[in-house]
């Protein structure tokens, strides 16, 4: 019965995500229309796949879906497990979210632009990410990769007018497949060995690998799915791709489309390739802790309001594989209460994750839309024009930057104790490796916290920076309810952590054998606890309650002793200026100036200042500066090895001579080899 | 539950009337070595009397942030004060939140002003909240392993659990990982209550200040707060360190004659403290900002050498 409901609600989802989609192919010329019913239609489906995947969850009913396909010789198949439903319903969320507000978003879109084909590629992206969360085998895997790939290639590319959104379009474009092509070589040596392209026989085969070959196997993994996960080096296309995208699609990219990546490492490291060894865990902890520190270090500098959002979706990743590093390191140590702990928290910061970044990519869509920049130096008093887009961010960036007591929070508070934990988990060296990672968890968090007040400070509050800041407007309604929504779900899985934590238990079950929640849930129901008997504990609820309560003092305390009548509003000290104008405000650059001098190491800063003058030089007629940091990846190792590439591309010219005869020349002599290929095997 | 409320009121009142006493205590004893007769011990309760009834100005820029941010840090500094072991080893609310607790939420407070500083338009909020952010930044790593050693040692991150570990073995702060770790949470300490040398609180010349140009446009009710929350997180940081490193006389249980005897050794404990503070303020000039990385650099080795020294001894 259940299993019924189960398929039906999620081939449902499906046909309803399908629907939207073509719908906005067919009646493409029907702007308005198109834009409602393709986004109610999502929409629906989106609460669908969230009832499927709750319903997985909640009873614990694995359920395989099997579509029988005409010419391919795999049935597409959709495994729905604990896991794979777990990242669907993070997907549902979010879509149900960014869906609600694209109703009112798309109506902002030029007139010229194709909403139908944007509608279109957005319902394609949200199914082929549920099909990469449910795939049962490697082909449908694969094909539902690529076509998320294609999908969000399209979305990136939708403002194609811009050159610097084509380009960020290609680097994406090929950064993806430089990842597709590791997994493929990875699923295809898998595949030959096990005799089958199934996941569950993956996973039996995996238990014969040869050491060699199954590290090997990982690396490859790791590293495709590393791209899509947006980890440091492979990084690259994530700043460009993202803040390029209309931003209802950079809220579901940076939420969901690098859970992606997430999903497939923990798909592959619990599951179709055994209990991993040592180094593995070891290597996920060190790309994860690099990432987080590298990616809110370029975060704090980005004066682009979307790019900083997306260099920050970089930090997260970097903080999720910081957990799920640790995890497969207390696996292979053999410590299940320890795994099972980390892996928690990781799967706790991914749904955070996903719920305040979209959060906070919709209310940075709200204002570009309102303002037609990026820049957070044009930006500015956004507080007064659009208070409840300020508000959504504020919870954003609270959420973000892990304050109690929102969300983020408790899933950091998570890999601190788990990293703790660590420590006493082996006796070897290794253990030192735990507080140090939390050591520079805490430089991350406080650089993020740093990074958001530089965002919230500068783009919202004070003076209006520049003219089209001071004309803002509030968001379209519907923008407003999908943006709030999101911002309670932030406060409420930060207050209600408690009960959130045995919902994770079937997912940490199916992972390590291991339930955790009795352990973490502490008898009374709102303290969260370590899950070691005397370890740290923490009740989010109750701290909320109390800072409530606290804000009575100072309130009473000033209605008591201050005398009323004496409050009024004046300028702020000109410093005997003539009036106090947006000039004189500090600058995002000049915020995180100090950052970028102590990490000057890091970030290479320049800067260049030409003054012209007539009489002398403290009286400049004009004054130019310019200043920027280097980017060290992109230019010491992509620069050069695009260069190399496209100097040997320019040497294979030589076969391309444009002579068809050459050509038909080269289709027969490859048929050819082909045909003795063929004929030996 | 009643209980709960009753022991948090006892500690509260014991934070909000202490805090401004060790800031009295810490700027007589300065003027007193430089010197000076300075204005008395009881003059932080004066000011804070006269601000709460003096009228106040708001900026004509400023939203309601810059309204909430004094609350906010009055509001978290007291939350605080009411998860660290006082004067009993099990503090009132210390369930509810551990270290990392204490930490994120004078994290939330710092957020919040470091807003309000922003939200006035003016440079100096600005440049204050900048590096105030910056040092809170780099100065966070050393302050966790120095932590992480403590709570290693007592292998929980519940303060009142790290107390009764360490009170169950009092000649612990002689291991030489307490002592390292102590060094580095003294050097956070200095930097995160805006000491010289990284920050004057004596000074309002815009080269210098940090915490002070923050709160430069606060006046009246608005500026007792934060004065009066910054002082309370002063008093909760130095408590921090005595108790988990120096634990005597933490009173196992709220009886009138163990709290009694645990709040003596605990002012005499606070004032040794704060005498360490005042000779290091007067003996140091204020640092150039950006040689206070070096500082917390030095704060960073300490805890990572304290960590290392937990496997050699």
């Amino acid at each position: 019965m259940s299993q019924i409901f189960i398929s039906q609600a999620f081939l449902g989802g499906m046909i309803l995500y399908a629907a939207g989609g073509l719908f906005g192919l067919i009646a493409a010329r029907q702007r308005n229309l198109v834009r409602i019913v393709a986004c109610a239609l999502a929409a629906l489906g989106a609460v669908l796949e969230g009832v499927a995947s709750i319903t997985v969850i909640r009873d614990v009913h694995e359920t395989v879906i099997s579509i029988p396909s005409g010419t391919f010789f795999l049935p597409f198949t959709f495994r729905l497990d604990p896991l794979s439903s777990y990242f669907n319903l993070a997907l549902a969320v979010v879509g149900l979210a960014v869906s609600i507000y694209s109703f009112g978003y798309l109506k902002g879109f030029d007139s010229r632009k194709p909403v139908g084909v944007f509608c279109f590629f957005y319902c394609l992206l949200l199914i082929s990410m549920t099909a990469v969360f449910t795939a049962a085998n490697a082909v449908v895997f694969l094909i539902s990769w690529e076509l998320m790939a294609l999908a969000a290639y399209f979305l990136v590319s939708f403002d194609h007018e811009r050159d610097e959104t084509r380009r960020a379009g290609t680097l994406f474009f090929i950064m993806s497949h430089a990842g597709t092509g590791a997994l493929l070589v990875a699923f295809l040596l898998l595949g030959t060995w096990a005799g089958s392209l199934d996941f569950s026989a993956f996973h039996i085969a995996s238990q014969t690998l040869t050491p060699v070959l199954r590290g090997s196997l990982f690396l490859l993994f790791f590293l495709g799915f590393g791209v899509k996960a947006g980890m440091i080096p492979v990084h690259v296309w994530l700043p460009a791709a993202h803040p390029a995208a209309p931003s209802n699609v950079s809220a579901l990219m940076s939420a969901i489309l690098i859970k992606t990546g997430i999903y497939g490492i923990m798909r592959v490291s619990f599951d179709l390739l055994g209990i991993p060894p040592l180094w593995w865990g070891l290597l996920v902890l060190a790309a994860g802790t690099a990432s987080a520190i590298l990616g809110v270090l370029y975060a704090l500098i980005e004066p682009d309001l979307k790019r900083m959002l997306a260099y920050s979706t970089i930090e997260n990743s970097g903080i999720i594989l910081m957990a799920l590093g640790a995890a497969m390191v207390f696996r292979s140590y053999d410590r299940p209460v320890l795994a099972a702990v980390a892996l928690a928290a990781c799967l706790f910061h991914i749904f955070n994750h996903a719920v305040f970044k979209s959060l906070l990519f919709l209310s940075a869509g709200a204002v570009v839309h309102a303002t037609e920049t990026r820049n957070m130096e044009r930006l500015g008093g956004l507080i007064r024009r659009m208070p409840l887009t300020a508000l959504c961010f504020l919870v954003g960036a609270i959420a973000i930057s892990g304050l109690p007591p929102l969300n983020g929070f408790v899933s950091e508070w998570l890999t601190y104790q788990a990293l703790l934990g660590g420590f006493g988990s082996t006796l070897s060296l290794t253990r030192i490796v735990f507080p140090i990672a939390g050591s520079l968890l805490a430089l991350t968090g406080a650089l993020a916290a740093a990074c958001f007040v530089r965002a919230f400070g500068i783009g919202f509050l004070a003076l209006p920076r520049s003219s089209q800041a001071s004309h803002a407007h509030e968001a379209h309604p519907s923008m407003l309810v999908g943006m709030g929504a999101l911002a309670t779900l932030c406060i409420a899985l930060g207050l209600g952590a408690t009960l959130w934590i045995p919902f994770l238990d079937p997912l940490v079950n199916q992972l390590v054998s291991i339930k955790v929640s009795g352990s973490l849930v502490l008898a009374s129901g709102v303290v969260l606890s370590s899950g070691s008997p005397k370890g740290g504990t923490v009740a989010p609820a109750v701290l909320a309650g109390a800072l409530v309560l606290l804000t009575l003092l100072p309130g009473v305390l000033l209605a008591v002793w201050w005398r009323r009548g004496h409050r009024g509003p004046g300028p702020t000290w000109d410093c005997g200026l003539p009036g106090l104008t947006e000039v004189n405000e500090y600058t995002a650059t000049a915020f995180s100036k100090p950052l970028r001098m102590i990490f000057a190491a890091f970030y290479q800063p320049r800067r260049e200042i030409q003054t012209e003058f007539e009489v002398s030089a403290y009286y400049p007629t004009s004054v130019r500066f310019e200043s920027g940091v280097e980017h060290a990846f992109e230019t010491h190792l992509y620069s050069p090895l695009k260069e190399r590439i496209l100097a040997r591309a320019s040497r294979l010219r030589a076969i391309q001579a444009g002579s068809i005869h050459a050509y038909l020349a080269y289709i027969f002599i490859t048929l050819i080899l082909l045909l003795l290929f063929g004929v030996r095997s | 539950m009643i209980v709960i409320l009753a022991k948090s009121g006892l500690q509260l009142l014991l934070l909000l009337l202490v805090a401004p006493l060790v800031t009295g205590i810490i700027r007589t004893l300065k003027a007193r070595l430089q010197t000076r007769r300075g204005p008395g011990i009881l003059q932080p309760y004066r000011d804070l009397f006269k601000l709460l009834r003096k009228g106040m100005v708001i900026p004509d820029t400023a939203s309601w942030i810059f309204s909430a941010a004094p609350y906010m840090v009055f509001v978290t500094a007291t939350l605080v004060g009411l998860m660290i072991p006082m004067i009993a080893t099990d503090a009132p609310l210390s369930l509810f939140g551990g270290v990392l607790a204490v930490i994120y939420l004078l994290a939330l407070g710092r957020f919040f002003l470091a807003l309000g500083g922003l939200d006035t338009g003016s440079s100096f909020g600005g440049l204050g909240s900048s590096r105030e952010m910056t040092i809170s930044a780099i100065a966070e790593p050393a302050m966790m392993l120095a932590i992480f050693t403590v709570a290693l040692g007592a292998n929980s991150t519940n303060l009142s659990e790290m107390a009764r570990s360490a009170v169950s073995q009092s000649w612990r702060f002689l291991a030489p990982s307490q002592m390292l770790a102590f060094s580095g949470l003294f050097i956070v300490l200095i930097a995160e209550t805006g000491r010289i040398p990284v920050d004057n609180p004596a000074t309002h010349l815009e080269l210098t200040m940090i915490h002070e140009a923050m709160i430069l446009e606060y006046s009246g009710p608005y500026l007792a707060l934060l004065e009066w929350g910054a002082s309370i997180k002063q008093l909760v940081l130095m408590t921090l360190l005595v108790n988990t490193f120096f634990p005597f006389s933490l009173s196992p249980n709220w009886t009138v004659s163990g709290l009694g005897l645990g709040l003596l050794f605990y002012l005499l404990k606070l004032l040794l403290l704060a005498c360490c503070i005042v000779l290091v303020e007067t003996t140091n000039a204020k640092m150039r900002l950006f040689r206070v990385p070096e500082l917390l650099a030095v704060a960073f080795i300490l805890g990572a050498l304290a960590l290392i020294s937990t496997f050699i001894f």
